[in-house]
């Protein structure tokens, strides 16, 4: 598990609209990469093309490559459902399925791979993603009841537990923590850190200093003016960045004299 | 005045007057002073003209319902003192109760015909068509439910004709299920106009209600729910299947349940349509009769008793529509999912 991601040269476009110009980095396996910038740089964007969610959107293209250890996933004959399979994405609102318990919840991703499970390897596989979200403690009393009912950084670390069910070889995570307390988040980035032993982590998030306590490199994008599109203006080891970075620009954003 | 201003529980009846000194917690001592919201005049004018709209709506009920009641009267005199008197001669009972089983057999076939297009047609147009296409194809759903019933009336006397065939097969192949057993003689319906017949065309009616109802429901799914299912590798079906569809359930009931109650009560097509007789099983030979278009085609030279005859017939169709509109609301308040 965990690959390698290779954008190059990446651009984005809704319509006509270039949203997004000319990405080019590498994310490396089991580690915590943060895309950080003022809102509206295109780095949820980015997250998105990494598992091809942004099609959601009508009218979005992209240009350019991004490989899964050497495999474009916008390359011919790629089915984006099956990209989807293996990269996992947590959102910026929890959002278990209301009607489902927190079990089926858990099991969602399994059962559209179309998996027969036996009861005990449903079990087994509850307990586990649980565990791996730091949830199973609190919930597994209440494994039937249904997953709205738990608090937000609990719903929120149960998607978390449902985007690692199916043991995907990265996992996105889109501002995870914006709606959540200090505490919640606190417990999130905990886990954050023990995810990336097994996965490659990718997180947006407008928190510098959340950036700076959780990821291994940071990627700062930042736009030109409004109507103008994305750039990725940096991107280094998050010490060197939140030290010592290298654009002028960085600097004045993480010192917090703009954005 | 003071500027905040704490958010009291006040009926719509009870507007508030001048507010008591210092916030004081909604307390629960019926018949001692709680302290009473400030209500700007806006909001009261605004309270009181939905209030009356409420008490408009509930009178107009309570009028018909009074009305059929009093109609009745004599019906339900006769019934006490001589049954015999009541059409048909067994009473009342036996008089209406096949009407009620061909209005409920009625409306039941229309409700299972329309309803999966209904839903077919609801996704289709939310989910699965281009965009181009999806506003002109709910366009003209809607225009379905424009189209007066006695157009539909007209049109489905002309169905009827073609159908026949369609029936005398159902009857050579499936007439060993009794509602599609054809008369002694092996024959079915010369005209088609059977209650089958009705029963589809009254599904082609109340197609665009319950089309436009789930449409708008689905349109709602939360965009994070959608999301939620795609983002585990949902293909769009699946994603439907998730998040869509159960999110929506609640709505589809009900949207159902109006459907229901359209085709209960449809009266002009089926009035038109269906060749009227007595109570039979089967649905491809002539016969059977519903509760509304017995009204009607009996109304205009009733008199008397008959016509009080009929109108408790209308009154125990209110009472059927009433049952089924409870049940839905019972459904649906059973089935509603909080959506995030």
């Amino acid at each position: 598990m965990s690959k390698q991601i290779d954008i190059k040269d990446l651009d984005i476009f809704y319509g006509d609209f270039r949203a997004v110009d000319g990405v080019q980095m590498q994310i490396k396996p089991r580690s915590v990469t943060a895309f950080i910038g003022p809102s509206g740089c295109g780095k949820s964007t980015v997250l998105r093309t990494l598992n091809r969610m942004h099609e959601v959107i009508p009218g979005a293209s992209v240009s350019g490559q991004v490989l899964m250890d050497g495999n474009d996933i916008y390359g011919p004959g790629v089915d984006p459902v099956n990209v989807r399979r293996e990269v996992g994405m947590v959102f910026q609102r929890a959002n278990p399925f209301p009607t489902m318990s927190i079990k089926e919840n858990v099991l969602a991703g399994v059962r559209l791979n179309n998996k027969r499970l036996s009861k005990a390897q449903a079990d087994e596989l509850t307990e586990s993603a649980l565990r791996g979200a730091n949830l199973w403690n609190e919930v597994k009393d209440r494994l039937n009841l249904p997953g709205s009912g738990l608090s937000g950084g609990q719903q929120q670390r149960l998607c978390i537990a449902r985007a690692i069910a199916v043991e995907p070889e990265v996992l996105l995570m889109d501002e995870p923590c914006s709606a959540l307390d200090p505490i919640s988040t606190l417990a999130i980035e905990d886990l954050i850190n023990d995810l990336k032993e097994k996965y490659t982590v990718v997180i947006v998030t407008h928190n510098m200093q959340q950036a700076a306590r959780v990821s291994d490199r940071t990627a700062f994008f930042n736009i030109a003016g409004t109507g103008k599109p994305g750039r990725l203006i940096e991107f280094n080891e998050t010490s060197a960045i939140f030290s010592n970075p290298d654009r002028e620009e960085t600097e004045n954003y993480i010192s917090g004299r703009f954005g | 005045m003071p500027t905040s201003t704490q958010i009291t529980e006040s009926g719509p009846t009870g507007p508030g007057s001048a507010p008591e000194a210092g916030p004081q917690p909604p307390a629960s001592n019926p018949g001692g002073t709680r302290p009473k919201a400030v209500v700007r005049p806006g909001d009261r004018i605004f309270s009181a003209a939905t209030l009356i709209a409420g008490i408009l709506i509930l009178l107009i009920l309570a009028g018909v319902a009074l009305f059929l009641l009093a109609q009745s009267k004599d019906t339900i005199a006769a019934q006490l003192s001589d049954p015999t008197q009541i059409t048909g001669g067994r009473g009342f009972f036996s008089y209406v109760w096949p009407l009620v089983i061909g209005t409920l057999i009625s409306a039941a076939i229309a409700l299972v015909v329309a309803t999966p297009f209904a839903l077919g047609i609801a996704l289709f147009t939310t989910h699965m068509a281009p965009r181009r296409l999806a506003p002109m194809l709910g366009y003209v759903i809607d225009l379905l439910a424009a189209i007066p019933s006695v157009v539909y009336g007209l049109w489905g006397i002309a169905l009827a004709g073609n159908l026949t065939g369609f029936y005398l097969w159902l009857s050579k192949w499936f007439g060993w299920i009794p509602i599609f057993a054809p008369a002694a003689d092996g024959s079915v319906s010369q005209t088609g106009r059977t209650l089958l017949t009705a029963s589809l065309v009254l599904s082609i009616m109340i197609l665009p209600i319950i089309t436009s109802l789930t449409r708008e429901i689905f349109l709602q799914t939360p965009r994070l729910q959608e999301e939620a299912a795609l983002a585990l590798g949902a293909t769009r079906w699946e994603m439907i299947r998730m998040a869509v569809l159960p999110f929506g359930r609640s709505g589809i009931v009900s949207a159902t349940m109006l459907g229901l109650g359209r085709a209960l009560g449809e009266t002009m097509a089926v009035a038109m349509i269906l060749s009227p007789g007595v109570l039979t099983a089967s649905l491809v030979v002539s016969g059977n009769q519903t509760i509304a278009s017995e009204i009607a085609q009996n109304f205009p030279e009733a008199a008397g008793l008959r016509l009080s005859e009929l109108i408790t017939v209308g009154l125990v169709l209110f009472v059927i529509t009433l049952l089924v509109n409870m049940g839905a609301r019972a459904i649906v308040a059973r089935t509603s999912v909080k959506g995030s």
